[in-house]
């Protein structure tokens, strides 16, 4: 084996954190790493949050985020070691060796200035090109990259392109110097899934084609799996597997990996509609106050007691929207709500008490959907208060129910919103919409905020929840592996309209029409080669470019 | 409360120890306000321990007298313009639409006016009294605290835990008093402190124009006024209020950053 | 018509109105009031005949709404009537006064602004280190002081103790510019001081709000040595905050040089306004209160054509 480009031995990673009203102290945050990368190879680091990959990826760059350094090891490019190097050097290693491409294209572009200066300033300032070789070899790029227009689009401001295009030119920015290798860092997290295929597969092709070797570090074994040729698995700063991308998927050793690998291959077994609705949508349109054109056009459907119905599109198809008319937040122009049997007051103001205690929501961000001055038991409390009038006593051991029913224990009672993890605090708000007692909940992206195996334990206690107390859930979701996992019906929504409607696995069979098979086909699955299959069969290009 | 840092410590036993000489005034004060006990511009000695004023009175005790003038009216203002401010801007943050318009469009407009301009206009037609100087000081003052309620209001009135308490059918008092309103106090509480010291500058600023307290009155303002002939003959009376003035802004900035700190912290964590 | 013409255009024609109605502000607020103007400009002691004839002199009798039209038909074309206490025609005082106050503060402006940015971005440089934290000791010092007081200690420091310099600022027309810049060298210090703290303290917190964003790291990440990563990344994006800055500073400059001119006795618009308010002559207070609010309504809109102009979304539109 030749010399590796990258070599990484016992790297420790530490930052000096400044807590309020506590003395600054160091904490760890990689605690010894141990990896090579040959030349054009590119690594693939998955792990979920503060597992420490980003800041093993920026190390690579001798970068460390806000008071991060750092603090042992030794991280080897091009055969030098880079904690040894001086000002200089690192200077000809950042932009010249290795370059970078974040998670955010849009934060990370000069607001001020065209894209194109910026893409080629690396490969000018480090005297790999001259001005106008690296202008046109910009465009090459763009070329390559799949953007339009790549004469002209360097021309433009970053805000004149859409998110995914942007990516891409992100992706030239980092391409251009002719680096030896790239950090991708979670490059396509922040794309709506139809876009991310795309733009995934740009990355792959100029990986390809330019010979470059990368650092892929993603949350997603399923997106990492597709162009990577070997993975390291972390778990907050330690290596937990580290193979081949073929070891990893197919034969994964730890327990960790394993559970990673069979993440959301929840099944659930779609129930026959039966009764009346508990809620009907009815021809519904609706537009914010003072726009000109309607968000949703004309939604109907059905959802039947104790079942799922989720609603699933990408950003912009109106899916929360239909929430907020539901909710009586945002009243239809046309249409009308029956729930429970009852035809529904188009405005909060006009609904009793009882159809607001029997339509219950649960939101994406459990961080802002708990005043962080009330205690867990005044969370959970105010609404057996509020709808049963319940106190003292009786009120505390229906709240400890309530905890036990979550999987929480009774001594969550006295602890604030900021104590607990991101989970637990879902957890919460998931027992304080059933203190109502209701016939049904609105769950609106429960879990998209949180990391993969945490998201799983969430889906399980929804679907337990739902046999004990017979509620029905409306699920909004623009992850379809969610929606396989919880749905009995599924709305699919595209542009404001409902696309497809109907029992899950109809749904989710053939015959497609064109989007429906585009979102579906975009969902990574967790199998080596998916991505060339998707992009050999698909009928429709995505909105994202 | 045995984390307060020892900047925060310093800040309120000074301020404590302020608004104790300011209660206490008249038995603490070596000589009666007004009273004429020796030669004009004395320097300070066992006697008057920090010499004696323009027409012959005692400074320290002038100084005591002043301040207490000077709290009493800042604190009134303040707590004027704070009752006011808050609630109204709260008020509008929670009612939006066109009561909101209103309030917010006429504070911008009497804040387009510099605060000591509009008071300079304002009291050339009013009688300068105690209560006048209150109330116009209060209700300029207002539009500021308006603006920084409204826009706590506003920031947390948008988070999710205020429309989940709406969905469950909670009045407009329960979502003021006890969804907004704690989350909102540490700031409000800390804008507190730095409108009183403003305040205190501002009455001041006034009294040292000749339009705030009129004499035989003190206050620190009127105190610098009486004496400032004399900084040319090098006799420095005028510039003792500078150094209470400053002690005592400076001792309130610190307790109201820590108020401010404590409140940040709430947000990383609290365990 | 672009949207950056139409912004502009908005945020002119709003400073107009706001000046329409700040103007009605001003008015109503010498008049509306309780008790009679007339009785409290002459006392209680007053004749009633006294009082008739200022009455009829102030226009007192007319109905408000038309004297207040009169009164901004007057400003309007320059015409801001006579004072009360000397009959002195208004718009030629304030002319002679306005360009001394304006004399001031423009070199308190010229000395203060590079200084603060320069101070700002040394704060910057040296985040949380002792230059930094020097300048927020020095600016909660001078924010806890009042404006006078800073002069009178400097007065007697500089002037009494060190006679370096004069403590009155007398200038008249027959000095040289030397001359004047000398008589005005301490009132200028002090302005200085007085709009250094916050100019330093907002530079600071602006340029740190861009400095801590994506795009500087991606610059960083370039290999791009400080000095490029502020002057090309960091700078361009800075302009429209650091105006800010300096327009509210300058606002805040204007009330300021009120208070030092009487401190120095130094004969501009402050003093002046100062003046006539304790001799409650309202058609002068009117007038000077109109022109300091105007001006200070114009940094306030300078500093919002600036933002919209330097807004690259705005610039190069979709």
């Amino acid at each position: 084996m030749s010399e590796p480009l990258l070599k990484v031995r016992g790297l420790k990673i530490g930052a000096t954190v400044y807590p309020p009203g506590e003395k600054p102290h160091d904490i760890d945050i990689v605690h010894g790493v141990d990896f090579d990368l040959q030349p054009g190879k590119v690594l693939g680091l998955i792990g979920e949050s503060g597992a420490g990959k980003s800041t093993i990826g920026l190390a690579s760059m001798a970068y460390g985020r806000g008071g991060v350094k750092i603090t042992g090891g030794e991280v080897w490019v091009n055969g030098r070691d880079i904690m040894k190097s001086d000002h200089g050097d690192i200077r000809k290693l950042r932009g010249g060796e290795v370059t970078y491409v974040s998670q955010s294209a849009a934060a990370s572009f000069n607001p001020a200035k065209k894209i194109i200066d910026q893409v080629v300033e690396a490969a000018v300032e480090q005297k790999k090109f001259s001005r106008k070789d690296a202008e046109d070899r910009a465009r090459v790029l763009f070329e390559k990259l799949g953007l339009p227009d790549p004469q002209n689009i360097g021309d433009r401001y970053p805000h004149q392109v859409s998110g995914g295009q942007l990516q891409r030119c992100m992706t030239a920015l980092a391409l251009c110097p002719e680096p030896d290798l790239v950090v991708f860092d979670e490059p396509t997290t922040a794309l709506d899934v139809t876009t991310q295929i795309d733009v995934l597969m740009a990355i792959k092709e100029a990986i390809r084609d330019t010979g470059v070797a990368a650092l892929y570090i993603t949350h997603d074994l399923a997106v990492v799996a597709q162009v990577s040729d070997d993975i390291m698995v972390l778990r907050m700063g330690n290596t937990v597997e580290y193979g081949t991308v073929d070891q990893i998927i197919n034969n994964p050793q730890e327990e960790y990996t394993q559970a990673l690998v069979s993440v959301r291959s929840i099944e659930h077994e779609e129930k026959e509609p039966k009764g009346d609705p508990v809620l009907s949508v009815r021809n519904i349109t609706a537009r914010y106050k003072g726009t000109q054109f309607d968000v949703l056009h004309n939604v109907n459907v059905d959802l039947y007691p104790g079942q799922t119905l989720a609603v699933v599109g990408e950003s912009g198809s109106g899916k929360s929207t239909l929430a907020r008319v539901i909710t009586g937040l945002l009243p239809p122009r046309e249409g009308e709500i029956e729930f429970a049997g009852r035809i529904l007051s188009p405005d909060l103001a006009g609904r009793s008490r009882e159809d607001l205690r029997e339509l219950q929501m649960i939101y994406q961000m459990a961080d802002v959907a708990m005043n962080p001055r009330q205690t867990v038991g005044t969370i959970i409390g105010r609404p057996l208060e509020f709808y049963f009038g319940m106190k003292g006593a009786e009120k505390r051991q229906r709240i400890i129910e309530l905890l036990d029913e979550i999987e929480l224990g009774e001594d969550f009672i006295d602890r604030y919103p900021a104590e607990l993890s991101g989970g637990q605090k879902q957890r919460v708000c998931i027992a304080r919409s059933l203190a109502a007692k209701p016939k049904m909940i609105i769950c609106d992206e429960v879990t998209s905020a949180l990391d993969p195996l945490v998201a799983d334990g969430i889906l399980k206690l929804l679907l337990e929840l739902q046999k004990i107390e017979d509620v029905a859930f409306l699920f909004i979701t623009h992850d379809l592996a969610t929606v396989k996992a919880i749905s009995d019906n599924i709305a699919v929504m595209y542009q404001g309209k409902v696309q497809r409607y109907g029992g899950k696995t109809k749904v989710l069979s053939p015959p497609f029409d064109d989007y429906t098979d585009l979102l579906l086909s975009s969902v990574p699955e967790m199998r080596l080669g998916w991505l060339e299959d998707v992009i050999a069969n698909r009928k429709m290009e995505s909105a994202g470019n | 409360m045995k984390n307060i840092p020892i900047s925060a410590l310093i800040g309120l036993f000074f301020t404590a120890l302020y608004f104790l000489m300011a209660i206490f005034a008249p038995l603490i004060s070596p000589y009666g306000m007004a009273e004429v006990v020796g030669d004009v511009w004395e320097p300070a000695s066992s006697q008057f321990l920090l010499g004696t004023d323009n027409i012959g009175r005692d400074l320290l005790s002038r100084m005591i007298y002043g301040g207490r003038t000077t709290i009493f009216i800042a604190t009134a203002a303040t707590i004027l313009s704070f009752t006011l401010g808050s609630v109204l801007g709260f008020f509008a943050a929670v009612a939006g639409g066109w009561v909101d318009q209103m309030l917010s469009r006429f504070v911008d407009l009497v804040m387009s006016i510099p605060t000591l301009i509009f008071a300079l206009v304002v009291l050339s037609v009013m009688p300068v009294t105690v209560p006048v100087l209150i109330i116009v000081m209060g209700l300029l003052d207002a539009t500021r605290v308006y603006r920084l309620a409204r826009a706590v209001a506003v920031d947390i009135e948008v988070m999710d835990y205020v429309e989940a308490a709406r969905l469950r059918g909670e009045k407009t008092a329960w979502i003021i008093f006890r969804e907004i309103l704690p989350n909102a106090l540490s700031p409000l509480v800390a804008e507190m402190g730095l409108r009183f010291i403003f305040m205190v500058l501002f009455v001041s600023t006034l009294s040292f124009l000749g339009l705030g307290i009129q004499p035989p009155e003190a206050d620190w303002g009127g105190i610098v006024k009486e004496n400032k002939d004399g900084i040319v003959y090098g006799i420095p009376a005028a510039l003792a209020p500078a150094f209470a003035i400053a002690t005592l802004a400076i001792s309130v900035n610190l307790v109201a950053d820590w108020v401010l700190n404590r409140t940040t912290s709430l947000k990383g964590g609290r365990g | 018509m672009p949207l950056i013409i139409k912004l502009l255009a908005q945020r002119i024609a709003l400073g107009l109105i706001l000046l329409l109605f700040v103007s009605g502000l001003i008015f109503a607020g010498t008049m509306i009031l309780p008790g009679d103007v007339a009785q409290s400009i002459l006392g209680q002691s007053a004749t009633p005949e006294a009082l008739a004839n200022l009455r009829a002199e102030l226009g007192l009798n007319d109905p408000p709404l038309q004297r207040y039209i009169q009164w901004l038909g007057g400003a309007m074309t320059g015409d801001l009537g006579t004072a009360l206490t000397s009959g002195a025609d208004i718009t030629e005082s304030i002319g002679k006064r306005l360009s001394n106050t304006l004399f001031l503060a423009f070199w308190a402006a010229i000395i203060a602004v590079p200084l603060a940015i320069f101070l700002g971005l040394l704060a910057v440089r040296f985040k949380d280190r002792w230059p930094d934290k020097m300048i927020s000791a020095v600016t909660l010092a001078s924010i806890s002081i009042p404006e006078f007081l800073i002069g009178y200690v400097l007065m007697y420091l500089i002037a009494v103790k060190l006679r370096w310099f004069p403590s009155v600022a007398m200038i008249n027309d027959g000095m040289s510019l030397g001359e004047k810049l000398g008589a005005i060298a301490l009132p200028v210090t002090v302005l200085t001081l007085v709009v250094l703290a916050h100019m330093m303290r907002m530079t600071r917190a602006a340029i740190l709000n861009v400095m801590q964003s994506a795009y500087i790291e991606t610059a960083e990440l370039k290999g791009l040595n400080g000095f490029q990563v502020i002057f090309r990344h960091a700078f361009p994006n800075a302009i429209a905050p650091i105006v800010n800055v300096v327009m509210l500073n300058l606002a805040y400059l204007v009330v300021g040089v009120v208070v030092i001119e009487v401190v120095f006795v130094y004969p501009g618009m402050g003093q002046y306004l100062v003046d006539h308010v304790s001799k409650r002559d309202v058609p002068v207070v009117q007038a000077c209160g109109l022109i300091f609010a105007a001006v200070y309504i114009g940094l306030n809109m300078t500093a919002d054509i600036v933002a919209i102009l330097s807004n690259p979304r705005l610039r190069h539109p979709k």
